[in-house]
């Protein structure tokens, strides 16, 4: 059989059962475009390459899918790199193709070329420039391999335009062979043996879970281990819904803008069972004072994360689901005796902590930005699907949405992508096109990828923008309030468009909210809405996030309200 | 923690970019390159690169790691210490006026190196060895006047079991 690179790249792309592309045409990729015209494959044409990366992300976050995105060489590329960096330090599985000048320009500062593959090198799982039409199914087939696979992340696969237009005979790849890349899934029973001991002399043993045990669908087995063992539970930013945010077990969010219980149980827990997490340091604070008092458990599937940044008593490389599968088997016997005293002490503790330190904030007769999202949690029943932007958006989605199902949250973590949450929603809304999905913004933020509510309109994605408008890039503000004696060095936009005319402008409803008894209104009507919407929310301007561990310091140290 | 100098000794597919993904890993995590050397094996598919590089028990610990899970890289061993066999090549220029030319050629002679090179005023000196004979080499002609130097970074085998 005769194909072209092109026809060769769709049919390895419908092997995949990629049923969607996030991007964005232009020359290098034209004999692409004409190709996948041609098949069942939905193309999602947004306004912006960065979009096309986020969308891609929201997409794969939600569905537990890879994400695909196609866009032309140079400047379609270049823009693609945030994407890129926000999804690889969140480890989210994406193909990128990008379209490359044709081998013979390579190097020749040709118009429109860029070394995307060197660009890309430090922020992607793994990149390829392809150089011969023969090398390209398999290449492909490697690229989705690598990206779903051990510790998933995106793989970039560069394609000149002579690659994708010269005929070959076609001959079917044969399966995924790397030698290099084998990612070790199964624990060592041995290390969980130690574990079941450390756990049966534990008095107060605490669960930390992050976004490999959503990555790799534990969010069953935490929760099973979390009740035989009677821990409490608490997750970093990436690992909210991994445990029911309604568990009696579950303390909210650990870290800069962790709650108090969950912060003052990782200094007193003397086991810490941690899961798929990293140990960022907005998780850990001063990291010679971090949960002093414990052993440590980590189970990751990426050794370069074990001992990065903590000493750990036991480590264990393995595929979190696999690993808590087989740790729930064997604590099925665990005799407390005489420790259940213990354990009940700790219980009452953190319940303690929880009633004289709550997550809380002062209502005034002006709009607080954690009321919007407690009444929005209250009128979605908790089960939307949360996008955010970045900055105090972004923490009190994650402070006041209780996620009771994993990738029902969708924010970047690592690397804090401004713009991340439109087109991360408009991805999300099309792989779940019967779930309501919200995307909880700054007014700073949105502005960043605005553009996308046009992808929105067009594709019908009926997405829900709520703006916690405080006229600041607010995050940074309260940093300049509390460690820069309030000089507010350009974080106030004096000029912010009129985000229900912009709405109306791009063919999205537009509403607003300016006093408290307007946000529940504007939110049923928003929600309701068969379009897409921006509902912009007039909030107090100067509020702050807490509690809050300044940047450095021990997480025992925390402003409170 | 104690600085110790690591050999580090890779077998990797020897395709383009491959030896980019490793120098930008070093450079990108903050790790130090003292040498570094590079070469196909008898597999033209797989080349095989040593670096040498300064760092404390836990780096170490992190570049065998993250070099471990570049999907290029197949096979890495840290080659410190005596279980592995270590040379290095260098060619060393030395100014070589008349009164010091037999000088020299006897310590080319007792190091049991070549001279590849002569001139009116120089002696380029082909050696090879540990790096304890080319610190010493070196002690002893540095006086003459070492006028360029070039070095290879040392490359290393795991010794073999008997
Ligand atoms: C692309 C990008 N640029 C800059 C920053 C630094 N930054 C972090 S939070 C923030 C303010 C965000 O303002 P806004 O979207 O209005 O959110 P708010 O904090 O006010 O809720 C800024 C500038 C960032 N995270 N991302
Ligand atoms: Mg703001």
């Amino acid at each position: 059989m005769k194909l072209t690179g092109a026809q060769i790249l769709l049919k390895t792309l419908a092997e995949e059962k990629v049923d969607t592309i996030f991007g964005y045409p232009g020359g290098a990729v034209i004999d692409i475009y004409d190709e996948l015209e041609k098949t069942d494959i939905r193309h999602v044409l947004v306004r912006h390459e960065q979009g096309a990366v986020h969308a891609a992300d929201g997409y794969a976050r939600v569905s537990g899918r890879v994400g695909v995105c196609l866009v032309t060489s140079g400047p379609g590329a270049t823009n693609t790199v945030t994407g890129i960096a926000s999804a690889y330090m969140d480890s989210i599985p994406l193909v990128v193709i990008t379209g490359q000048v044709p081998t013979h320009l390579i190097g020749n500062d040709a118009f429109q070329e860029v070394d995307i593959v060197g660009i890309t090198r430090p922020c992607t799982k793994h990149n390829y420039l392809v150089t011969r039409t023969e090398d390209l199914a398999h290449v492909i087939k490697e690229a989705f391999h690598i990206a779903r696979s051990g510790r998933p992340g995106p793989v970039l696969v560069d394609i000149p335009k002579d690659v994708a237009n010269t005929t070959i005979e076609y001959k079917p790849p044969g399966p995924v062979n790397l030698r290099s890349y084998r990612p070790n899934y199964s624990p060592n029973m041995k290390q969980l043996q130690k574990v079941v001991k450390l756990i049966r002399k534990a008095r107060r043993p605490l669960l930390f879970v992050g976004g490999g045990a959503i990555l790799s669908k534990a969010s069953p087995e935490v929760t099973e281990l979390a009740h035989k063992i009677q821990a409490p539970v608490t997750a970093t930013l990436m690992g909210l819904g991994a445990f029911p945010g309604t568990d009696p077990l579950w303390l909210g969010m650990i870290g800069m803008h962790g709650t108090y219980r969950a912060n003052m149980a990782v200094d007193a827990c003397d086991l810490m069972i941690s899961v798929g997490v990293r140990f960022d340091d907005r998780v850990t604070g001063r990291i010679d004072t971090f949960a002093p008092r414990a052993k440590i458990v980590h189970i990751d599937i990426d050794p370069t994360s074990i001992r990065k940044n903590v000493q750990v008593a036991i480590p264990i490389v393995g595929d979190c689901r696999l690993t808590l599968n087989s740790l729930n088997q064997l604590v099925d016997e665990i005799d407390l005796g005489d420790l259940s005293s213990a354990r009940k002490d700790w219980l009452s503790q953190i319940d303690t902590w929880k009633k004289t330190t709550p997550l809380a904030y002062k209502q005034t007769d002006v709009i607080k930005p954690q009321f919007v999202v407690e009444k929005l949690f209250e009128l979605t029943g908790g089960d939307a699907i949360i996008t955010t932007e970045v900055g105090q958006n972004q923490m009190w989605a994650a402070q006041f949405y209780h996620f009771n199902r994993p990738n029902r949250f969708v924010t970047s973590g690592g690397l804090g992508t401004m713009g991340f949450g439109l087109p991360a929603a408009i991805g999300a809304q099309i792989a779940c096109p019967d779930d309501v999905v919200v995307d909880i913004a700054g007014d700073g933020s949105i502005q960043m990828n605005i553009q996308e509510m046009a992808t929105a309109v067009q594709q019908k994605a009926p997405i829900k923008v709520v703006i916690l408008n405080n006229s600041y890039l607010g995050m940074v503000r309260q940093w300049q309030e509390l460690f820069y004696d309030k000089r507010y060095a350009s974080t106030c936009m004096d000029c912010t468009p009129d985000f229900v005319k912009l709405a109306e402008a791009y063919g999205a409803l537009g509403l607003r909210a300016t006093k408290p008894d307007e946000v529940e209104a504007v939110l049923r009507k928003g929600l309701e809405a068969p379009t897409a919407v921006i509902m912009d929310f007039v909030v107090a301007k100067e509020e702050c996030v807490y509690p809050m561990v300044p940047a450095g310091a021990p997480i025992t140290e925390m402003l409170l309200v | 923690m104690e600085e110790q100098k690591h050999i580090f000794s890779m077998l990797v597919d020897n395709v383009p970019g491959v030896l980019s993904r490793i120098v930008g890993l070093f450079s990108g995590r903050g790790f130090n390159i003292d040498s570094l050397c590079v070469a196909e094996t008898t597999d033209p598919a797989v080349s095989r690169i040593t670096i040498v590089s300064k760092a404390d028990a836990p780096i170490v610990e992190q570049i065998e790691k993250q070099l471990n899970k570049l999907v290029n890289v197949r096979k890495i061993r840290d080659l410190t210490g005596p279980s592995s066999v270590k040379r290095e090549m260098a060619l060393i220029c030395v100014q070589a006026k008349a009164k010091h030319r037999a000088e020299i050629l006897r310590i080319v002679d007792i190091f049991r190196c070549k001279v590849v090179d002569v001139g009116l005023e120089h002696y380029t000196i082909e050696v090879t060895g540990d790096e304890g004979k080319l610190k010493a080499l070196l002690k002893l002609l540095k006086p003459m006047g070492i006028k360029k130097i070039a070095r290879t970074g040392p490359i290393a085998l795991f010794r073999e079991p008997n």
